[in-house]
């Protein structure tokens, strides 16, 4: 263990997290006392389970259940291995492999002056004064047990920065890789949009399909004054993996964000996504798509935090649940004391392809300004059997009819995607996924 | 037209059927040949809608005895999409609107699904555009409704000649047409049924049902059926229309 001496964890299965992680050496100060301080919350805090209000209708006893180790030694996929995944348009693509940094299989050389796209490690000595104000300064690492493990081994992760007044000219992709069978793997981005600056973002998670591992990640965005940041996450784990991710983003005067997270993969899963509206003037978008069957779970958890006045937030979250699979989104909206003039609307639609499915669904508001719009609304159904009776009656069959009325469902959030050969591809999965349901 | 020796298309005899557990349809008999134009009329609930429903082969509806025949096929052994490919249509009532699919997606679809269980080629993107733009013109549709998904936020009378528009590309031997005339203004039902004519040829045939006969007027049909308590109770020619307009349905019930 580190030279830090901390209070022995209160959970077995955080302690057995922990143990074994050795920092490197010769880290700079404030990330060493950054890593020990989340070393301390994560020794004070448990594995949540569903009489923690957070968690009610997520059980990750199957996590608990198996023992991770850390993911160690070097990658062994080749460019070709990777290629399904790289989005046609990305020119920049830091790809890490269980949790480690492979330069072999990523893109990062010729960005323009101003547009840096590394890893962390490599970038502390050049960027340290632009990294410091915000690495692991945005999660709420005093009550996320998995944010405050993953940042007590942070030692590298994805770094892009876009400084003042540039333009990235195309996405930049974060692709997360897990190929070792019982391991555990923390990824991490740090995202700083400086001040007018733009940039497309992809943060993408896949695994070997036939292994069992967690991914345990981190995100942190900063879209400065007057930014624009376009966020795409996928969430396309192995049908057997743990997934659990935290993404907190902050938002200066005048950002704009937009974030489509997609849902596809993982045994269980959870993404809690923070924005915390920080300036005034700011939009925001949050969209999420789920798409699951078999038995899987997934959770999504959002809050959006109107801390100062005049800001606005779409959000539209839609879930497709078929086979046994358990759907979850929370939506929490807090408007604090003085963010008058806040714009808020969410809906939660959710569209059930079986009698197994489930779905829970739960708005929150938490209002403490007088003059604002705050509105919500969710609907969980069914395919609506006059719909697909008018195609059949139009020539047709049952299945493609089901299939083209699930994909404009999931379309509606996938058509938002800035990227247009993941929206292709993604289209294509909705597609198969319904096939896949209709042969059940 | 009536012809004699003209091919019969649809034969419905003795049909009944029921839906939600209540018995709707009590003994339908209806002949229709190749050329015919026949008018099912009657006052609501009579049945007029559910008799194109079950034809159509809506889930709703629960066949519980008697035949149709359509081209000399039990259409009850066939899924509603097998009806559709053989050439049968139904010009619904409330046309169901589908966020999400643009038109064009839709009418593609369903006219490649149709012509390939037909044998015959389909049409590419390019290819299909142009077709539907010339059947647009027929009813003089703009070519937005293209973009737009599928009836979503249209008119009733948009609605309605999106309806004859999948007419004109799937090109039915039947089309029945359950109240098409309803939500049209008197400009809009002159173009749909205009749309209508032009579609109806020697080899196909048309069922209209609807409640007023205004419709009549532009379509003539060759025969006129009144429906009450799930049954044809009268028919007669167009002749027969014109005084159920002017009598109204209580005077066919007491004669």
């Amino acid at each position: 263990m580190s030279t830090v001496s901390a209070p022995r964890a209160a959970h077995p299965y955080v302690a057995a997290l922990l143990a074994g992680f050795e920092p490197p050496k010769g880290d700079l100060a404030w990330l060493r006392e950054r890593r020990a301080r989340a070393l301390e919350r994560a020794n004070a805090l448990t594995v949540p389970t569903t009489r923690d209000e957070e968690w009610r209708f997520t059980d990750i006893t199957p996590l608990t259940r198996i023992n991770f180790q850390c993911a160690t030694g070097a990658s062994r996929l080749a460019l070709g291995d990777i290629a399904p995944f790289a989005a046609a348009e990305a020119e920049t693509r830091l790809v890490f492999v269980d949790g480690v940094f492979a330069p072999q299989l990523s893109a990062a050389a010729g960005l323009p002056e101003g547009i840096t796209v590394t890893n962390l490690a490599a970038a502390l000595a050049a960027y340290g004064a632009a990294i410091e104000p915000h690495l692991a300064r945005h999660l709420a690492l005093d009550n996320d047990v998995f944010a405050a493990i993953n940042t007590s081994h942070l030692q590298d992760g994805a770094f892009v920065r876009i400084a003042k007044n540039r333009k990235c000219p195309a996405p930049v992709q974060l692709m997360f890789v897990s190929t070792r069978p019982q391991t555990v793997s923390y990824p991490r981005c740090l995202v700083v949009a400086e001040a007018g600056a733009e940039c497309k973002l992809i943060e993408q998670y896949v695994g070997l399909p036939d292994i069992v591992y967690f991914s345990n990640s981190t995100t942190e965005v900063v879209v400065g004054q007057g930014a624009r940041v376009q966020h795409v996450r996928l969430q396309q784990e192995a049908p057997g993996a743990f997934h659990i991710a935290s993404c907190a983003v902050a938002l200066d005067r005048d950002a704009r964000y937009t974030l489509q997270a997609v849902t596809l993969g993982a045994r269980v899963s959870r993404q809690d996504v923070r924005v915390l509206q920080r300036g005034e003037g700011v939009e925001a978008q949050l969209d999420g798509l789920t798409l699951i069957d078999g038995r899987q779970l997934a959770d999504t958890h959002t809050v959006m935090d109107h801390a100062v006045p005049n800001g606005k937030c779409r959000q539209l979250n839609k879930c497709i649940v078929g086979g046994a699979a358990h759907a979850v989104f929370s939506g929490k909206v807090i408007v604090r004391q003085g963010a008058q003039s806040t714009d808020s609307a969410q809906q939660s639609r959710n569209l059930l392809l079986s009698a197994r499915a489930h779905v829970d669904t739960k708005p929150q508001l938490e209002i403490f300004a007088d003059d604002v719009k705050c509105a919500h609304g969710a609907t969980v159904g069914r395919l609506d059997p006059e719909q697909e009776f008018y195609l059949r009656s139009r020539g047709l069959s049952a299945g493609a009819a089901r299939n083209l009325l699930t994909y404009a469902f999931g379309a509606e959030v996938i058509d938002r995607i800035p990227v247009p050969s993941l929206v292709e591809e993604l289209e294509k999965t909705v597609m198969a996924r319904t096939q896949k349901a209709e042969t059940e | 037209m009536i012809r004699p020796g003209a091919k019969t298309l649809l034969e419905v005899h003795g049909l009944r059927a029921r839906v939600g557990g209540v018995e709707i349809l009590k003994g339908m008999e209806l002949k229709v040949a190749a050329g015919e134009i026949h008018a099912v009329m009657g006052p609501n609930g009579s049945g007029k809608s559910t008799f194109a429903k079950a034809l159509a082969g809506h889930p709703a509806y629960e066949i519980t005895g008697g035949t149709a025949f359509f081209d000399g096929k039990n259409i009850f052994e066939m899924a509603p999409e097998q009806r559709a490919a053989t050439g049968l249509f139904l010009g619904f009532q409330y046309p169901v609107e589908i966020p999400g699919v643009s038109n064009s997606a839709f009418l593609r679809l369903a006219y490649n699904t149709v012509q390939s269980q037909r044998g015959r080629d389909e049409l590419d993107p390019l290819e299909f555009d142009d077709y539907v733009r010339e059947k647009m013109k027929l009813l003089d549709m703009d070519a937005s409704f293209l973009d737009r998904s599928v009836n979503e936020g249209f008119s009733g009378g948009e609605k309605k000649r999106n309806e004859i528009l999948q007419m004109a590309l799937l090109e039915p031997r039947l089309a029945i047409l359950d109240e098409t005339d309803s939500g049209l203004d008197i400009d809009a039902l002159r173009v749909v049924a205009n749309g209508i004519n032009r579609l109806s040829t020697a080899d196909n045939a048309l069922v209209l049902v609807t409640h007023y006969q205004r419709m009549l007027n532009y379509i003539v049909p060759d025969y006129v059926h009144v429906m009450e308590g799930g049954r044809i109770i009268r028919t007669g020619g167009k002749a027969l229309a014109e005084e159920l307009e002017a009598r109204g349905y209580e005077w066919v019930r007491a004669a």
